[in-house]
């Protein structure tokens, strides 16, 4: 046992050496790389997005994102399956206090709004279709937490990201026919900078990964509370 | 010795990733391992965060007339570890996801979260 911790100690602490040595030769940085310079001069004129992460995130870069959100979806489905259940058990009655109900019920609404606002403004404000994605997945760990017997619709889950992962690579191959290439955002007029409805598919592109990041999470709670129920029971 | 912001962050985000590091290495009970992972995890994202700090500058999204597309690349800071870490996030917490399920699934065969009750893979 003290062999293994020694053995620890030496690595972390060659870590440590490791990062120091970074941490040494850092500067702050005075100007802007390339990179930054060409996203931070041409981006609002290219996407027509006043977030320029969300126009390197969506268009920029979109084909990344395609592939991020290809990692959730097989997170989702990798968790269905392992927990998945044969046959239905009966669970309990449900014993979550009356506060917790009283409380969800009040909040569920209001973060699930909250969430749908994060990922439609997404190409104005802070925020985008994972954080919105985020939050209507708290909201609904929410409800499930005060009511943990109830009964959420997987299929229902499955279809929202289905469809809307299918609906982003279409409008993906519409970039490839009717713009520049796969996933431009220029399908679309590009509108007026700083308009709800402008940066062409851009928000279309953000509620769609949010609906499908949203459905994902609440999927994975879904399937982790049934395991959990069958459990507490046998 | 003043620290500018950006070296305090690129501190935390270090001392973060040790932390993790250690708890990784040492603990035995399988949700304190997933759960220094993401402390680690935690810790690189703040690194990469601040790699992209410029001092006195403010985030690159368009506001009023104080960041306008023409203004913007000399006033915001660089876009890029941003969006790489909204992605790194996501993959993070997919991650976290299974091997939490994982976890639980050990936990169901052999009713012990400790490590050392799983020797199968031992040599």
């Amino acid at each position: 046992m003290k062999m293994k911790n020694s053995i620890a100690l030496v690595l972390i602490v060659m870590f440590g050496i490791f990062l120091f040595h970074i941490y040494e030769r850092y500067q702050t940085q005075t100007a802007l790389n390339k990179t930054a310079a060409y996203y931070n001069s041409k981006a609002p004129a290219e996407t027509g997005a006043a977030n320029v992460v969300t126009s390197i995130v969506v268009t920029y870069r979109g084909l990344d994102t395609l592939g991020e959100v290809t990692v959730l979806f097989l997170t989702a489905m990798i968790v269905g399956y392992i927990l998945r259940q044969r046959g239905k058990a009966k669970t309990p009655k449900n014993t979550t206090s009356e506060i917790l109900i009283t409380a969800a019920n009040i909040l569920i609404p209001g973060s699930i709004i909250l969430g749908a606002y994060v990922f439609i403004n997404g190409h104005l404000t802070p925020g985008g279709g994972f954080q919105g994605g985020a939050i209507i997945g708290t909201a609904i760990g929410l409800m499930i937490l005060a009511n943990p017997i109830g009964n959420i619709q997987k299929t229902a889950l499955h279809y929202i990201e289905s469809l809307s992962g299918f609906t982003y690579i279409l409008i993906g191959l519409a970039g490839l026919i009717l713009a520049g290439g796969f996933l431009d955002n220029r399908i679309l007029p590009l509108g007026n900078l700083g308009e709800l409805f402008s940066a062409g598919a851009i928000p279309i592109i953000y509620s769609l990964i949010g609906l499908k990041v949203g459905s994902e999470l609440s999927s994975i709670l879904a399937s982790i509370n049934e395991t959990t129920n069958n459990t507490a029971k046998s | 010795m003043t620290l500018s912001i950006d070296k305090i962050a690129l501190i935390l985000g270090m001392v973060l990733m040790l932390v993790g590091l250690w708890g990784g290495f040492t603990q035995k009970n399988l949700l304190k391992i997933i759960l220094s992972f993401s402390i680690f995890n935690s810790g690189l994202n703040i690194l990469i965060v601040a790699l992209g700090y410029l001092p006195g500058r403010t985030a690159p999204i368009l506001e009023g007339d104080v960041v306008t597309p023409e203004t913007l690349a000399s006033v915001a800071i660089d876009p890029v570890p941003q969006a790489l870490v909204l992605t790194a996030i996501v993959i993070g917490f997919g991650i976290t996801a299974l091997m939490l399920v994982f976890a639980l699934k050990l936990n169901q065969h052999k009713k012990s979260l400790d490590i050392n009750q799983y020797t199968d893979l031992k040599w």
